[in-house]
């Protein structure tokens, strides 16, 4: 058994402010977890807006450095990546799809131009069968054909196959990851659980692991093995999604569930700010503490003295 | 391409005024091929002749007919203009692409220079190189160095525009197809500046050849070269508009007026179908 | 509060659109298009309401917004219809006004929050800046009190003032959106509109956010009208729904109504793909493509992906009809639609 994906320790701090007042952001800080290669899952990453969530997928997939840390792809480390070879090399394991599918396609151009693109450089097909065998091949695995997307352009495609164009783009090499921030948050309630509904037939049937970042809580419990819950940088409760969800420990956790605004009452009750006890509880525990690891599989961060006896 | 033209002849005014106007200098400068005289020979007709039906722009005071000595004039500036705004073009796009996508060092480096180009004092340079090259400045060499010298401003602003799509999502996108670089800044950038690079081109020929004129005018380009810049130093060495050889001077003025009406209509209509947000449109986006 | 039927009929009618029509009109170089994004809309927002919008992507909801926001350029026309405003004893058609009315309008008694609000704010100024250009001289205050409202609003929204001094791509997208709404609310606006106001929020933020919204249209009584893809925000928000599909209001009712006993297929769709904590059943997705703007399905625009269609979904318009108190539907069969899964959904532990 080896490890596809190994994050070790890793920090992201990010300068802000002029040039008098200079401060800096910790984004992410001593963040780790591994994805074993014969085990494809899908992590989920929560947590609060500004938590680091997009800068940690943004260092998995090598468009930011990393300040602390190591984040280690089939055992070599992404930092490393500095010739084209070692970075094509490195795009056959990690695949991105994009938040809003309508931006993920140059507007004056095919859309198949990208999967030509991934067929031809990444995969490495060279004579034209084998390059449409491929775009057909991986088209297919997201439910379209390449027929129906040849020489279309982005506009005459709907969302939903927008992004399932760009999924089986990502598809083509054969990646042992997909790397999806919010994927399904500019889209509208139906296309929601295509595109949902999609990532969990890749995982079930193709064995791709994806790390599916998102808001939303219930689509997390629907399609997740593993939950990441981050606050302010730090990873404050992880473990198997639905112990973690069906009864959350940390007080951030708590206020996270707490928060998910219920469809039973549709129009009978109002909106009322979230929780201030257990938020207040949240804030001062923020960053505190170590994680510590549970019987039932899930790591909570506990401040250092007398761990278990938080109080909420 | 020609459905284009005719698209753009029937549905857009301006193409269509520009056209022809271009397309009447065009083929005025294409007569020359055509000529019967020699424009470097001298005293061959009667000097000094108002326009008739015989010379039709009149005759010069060094015995030219100006009809064909400007059909090369013209020749000669309208190639000289393209030239330059073509060259310097490739040299802003290269450049301006380059600095705005591959950004760091590089943009740097590129922007380092461009600073430096933009504050080159280019009327003494142009000076030094005709003292230097004398009868070497041929029409090509000049636009050659005009070319280098016409770049950075574009340059800045093609930057300007590939820095914006450098953090679009299509860009990480294609990057994550395996499109390399010289893809990624010719195939999907190069759409996004081509409108600037045509509305720049007309202000780089005008530039270019205002230059030209003005070099040409006080006697440092190769005189003998027939231009609109020449013909005017030989008029005003002639004192011409003392002396009352009027046509010397107005004829060629007005038909540069019009040149550059004409080429001003023509990138105003090719930009607005150029333009990637009509060009969309036009699609059905 | 809002819910009961009574005062619901007592409440004066603040905006009123009639018959409206807006389409995307272009012609370039012969080829003519024309984009029915908003096709024959009528409805009314009441004083103290909070009007929910949800529907397909691209089916006009933004367009409708644009319009009686008063917010369209070419190629987006005003073909039919009015759109009337009542703040007061004045009524006002933004459509009659000049541009300094307008603008008086547009600060004074309508905000108005885009979607996408990362990509309003400008990416070279600092955030300060864009609250001094846009809102300094809308709120009648000396410089210190401004700076100290501006600060005391932000906090409603869990900024701290810092992001004054940051630059838009310092900031993460949730934050993004929150300095865009403070933007748009710090005047205390009557009428609010937002499109897409909490979509890049987590659920605690997104919980505050609402909230204060919801205070803020409390403590003026203002109205609010928003757009949102989350079916579970309407849910929490809305008085009333109304849901849009291809450029059209398809249906219209009390929120609860809507949720349990939904008249329009695509409505009953809708509220039954809502996956839930606690349950991991499949979920369905609605087949087929979304239906072409430029050329929309005769007959009703949704027969083409309906269980229910029938012969003369096919060939007529169904009208916007009353089924029942405050709920219209536009459907031929709306008596057959059922809730495709029970409303009451499975239990999930023990947060409520
Ligand atoms: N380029 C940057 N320069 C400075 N600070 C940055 C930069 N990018 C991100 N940050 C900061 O890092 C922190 C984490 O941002 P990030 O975008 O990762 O959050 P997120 O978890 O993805 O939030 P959201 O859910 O709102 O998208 C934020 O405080 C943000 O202000
Ligand atoms: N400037 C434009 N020119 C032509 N057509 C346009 C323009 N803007 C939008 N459209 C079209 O109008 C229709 C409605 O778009 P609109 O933005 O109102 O949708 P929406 O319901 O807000 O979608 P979303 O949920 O994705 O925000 C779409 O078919 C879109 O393609
Ligand atoms: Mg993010
Ligand atoms: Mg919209």
């Amino acid at each position: 058994m080896s490890a596809i994906l190994e994050v070790t320790n890793v920090s992201k701090r990010f300068a802000m402010g002029g040039i008098l007042s200079r401060n800096y952001v910790n984004a992410v800080v001593d963040a780790g977890f591994t994805i074993e290669e014969d085990q494809p899952e899908v992590l989920t990453i929560v947590g609060e807006s500004g938590s680091g969530k997009t800068t940690l997928a943004r260092m998995i997939l090598g468009l930011e450095s990393i300040s602390e840390g190591d984040i280690k792809v089939a055992g070599r480390s992404v930092s490393g990546r500095v010739n084209r070879a070692q970075r094509l090399s490195f795009m056959r394991h990690v695949q991105p799809v994009f938040q809003n599918p309508f931006e993920a396609f140059n507007p004056l151009k095919e859309v198949d131009r990208y999967l030509q693109a991934s067929a031809r450089v990444l995969l490495g097909a060279t004579s034209r069968a084998q390059v449409e065998a491929a775009m057909d091949d991986a088209l297919q695995k997201v439910g379209l054909s390449l027929a129906e997307v040849k020489g279309r352009f982005a506009h005459e495609l709907s969302g939903g196959q927008l992004q399932r164009v760009a999924i089986a783009r990502a598809l083509i090499p054969n990646p042992a990851i997909l790397v999806a921030d919010e994927p399904v948050s500019m889209v509208d309630a139906s296309l929601r659980m295509t595109i949902v509904n999609l990532l969990r037939d890749l995982r079930d049937q193709l064995g791709v692991t994806v790390i599916y970042i998102t808001h939303d809580l219930a689509t997390a419990y629907y399609i997740s093995d593993r939950i990441i819950i981050m606050q302010e940088g730090y990873a404050v409760e992880m473990g198997p999604a639905r112990v973690v969800l069906d009864a959350p420990e940390h007080p951030y956790a708590k206020l996270l569930k707490d928060s998910v605004l219920p469809v039973e009452n549709a129009g009978k009750s109002r909106v009322q700010p979230a929780d201030r006890k257990t938020a207040q509880a949240a804030a001062k525990l923020s960053g505190t503490g170590e994680l510590v690891l549970r019987d039932d599989g899930r790591s909570v961060r506990l401040p250092r003295d007398g761990d278990g006896s938080v109080a909420v | 391409m020609f459905s284009i033209i005719r698209d753009l002849f029937k549905y857009n005014r301006e193409f269509a005024v520009g056209a022809v106007l271009l397309g009447l200098i065009v083929f005025f400068s294409i007569l020359s091929f055509f000529s019967p005289v020699d424009p470097t020979m001298l005293y061959i007709e009667v000097p000094d002749r108002p326009p008739s039906g015989e010379y039709w722009f009149g005759t010069n005071s060094r015995g030219q007919d100006m009809f064909w000595q400007l059909t090369f004039a013209f020749r000669n500036t309208l190639s000289f203009g393209l030239m330059v705004a073509a060259l310097s073009r490739v040299i802003s796009i290269v450049v301006g692409l380059l600095s705005g996508y591959i950004g760091g060092v590089v943009d740097r480096i590129l922007m380092f220079f461009n600073d430096i180009f933009v504050s080159l004092p280019i009327f003494p340079i142009l000076v030094l190189f005709y003292f230097v090259l004398r009868s070497d400045l041929t029409t090509f060499n000049l636009a050659l160095l005009m070319a280098c010298l016409g770049w950075p401003f574009d340059a800045r602003l093609i930057r300007s525009i590939a820095l914006g799509l450098r953090h679009r999502e299509f860009t990480r996108h294609a990057v994550f197809s395996g499109m390399s670089p010289a893809k990624i800044m010719f195939e999907e950038h190069l759409p996004y500046v081509m409108p600037i690079v045509f509305s720049t081109a007309i202000a780089n020929m005008i530039w270019a050849i205002g230059l030209e004129v003005t070099l040409a005018v006080l006697g440092f380009t190769n005189i003998n070269i027939p231009t609109v810049g020449t013909t005017l130093y030989w008029a005003i060495n002639h004192s011409a508009m003392v002396v009352g050889v009027w046509w010397w001077i107005v004829i060629p003025v007005i038909i540069i007026v019009m040149m550059f009406i004409g080429l001003f209509l023509l990138t105003v209509s090719l930009n607005e179908y150029i333009d990637p947000r009509s060009r969309l449109r036009r699609m059905g986006g | 509060m809002a819910f009961s039927e009574e005062t619901v009929r007592e409440q004066r009618d603040v905006l009123t659109l009639n018959g409206l029509k807006a389409y995307y009109q272009t012609n370039y170089f012969g080829v003519e298009r024309e984009v029915r994004a908003v096709d024959d809309v009528s409805l009314s927002v009441r004083e103290d309401e909070v009007y929910g919008i949800a529907g397909e992507s691209s089916s006009g909801k933004t367009t409708l917004i644009k319009t009686f926001a008063a917010a369209i350029r070419p190629p987006l026309r005003l073909i039919d219809g009015t759109v009337e405003y009542k703040f007061g004893d004045r009524v006002v058609n933004p459509y009659d006004m000049d541009e300094d009315e307008l603008n008086d309008l547009r600060w004074k008694h309508v905000s108005y929050i885009m979607q996408g609000s990362m990509s309003v704010l400008n990416p070279v100024r600092r955030i300060k800046k864009s609250f001094r250009d846009f809102a300094f001289e809308h709120m009648d205050r000396s410089r210190a009190e401004f700076w100290n409202a501006v600060e005391d609003h932000l906090k409603l929204l869990y900024l701290s003032p810092d992001v004054l001094e940051a630059y838009p791509h310092q900031l993460s997208g949730g934050m993004r959106q929150r300095v865009t709404i403070a933007l748009a609310t710090v005047c205390h606006p009557e009428f609010i509109i937002a499109d897409e106001p909490t979509t890049a929020l987590d659920v605690v933020v997104q919980k505050d956010v609402l909230a204060m919204l919801d205070d803020i249209r409390k403590k003026l009584r203002s109205s609010v009208v928003f757009v949102t893809h989350d079916m579970s925000v309407h849910a929490n928000m809305a008085d009333r729904v109304g849901i849009m599909y291809a450029g059209r209001i398809v249906e219209e009712g009390p929120t609860s109504e809507l949720f349990t006993s939904p008249k329009h297929p695509y409505t009953a769709h809708l509220v039954s793909s809502l996956p839930q904590i606690g349950d991991t059943t499949r979920k369905p997705a609605l087949e087929g493509r979304p239906p072409n703007l430029a050329e929309p399905p005769r007959g009703c625009r949704f027969h083409p992906r309906c269980p229910l269609a029938i012969e003369k979904c096919t060939t007529d318009v169904p009208p916007l009809e009353s089924v029942g108190a405050n709920h219209r539907s536009a459907c031929w069969r709306s008596a057959d639609v059922r809730p495709l899964t029970p409303a009451v959904k499975p239990k999930t532990g023990e947060s409520a």
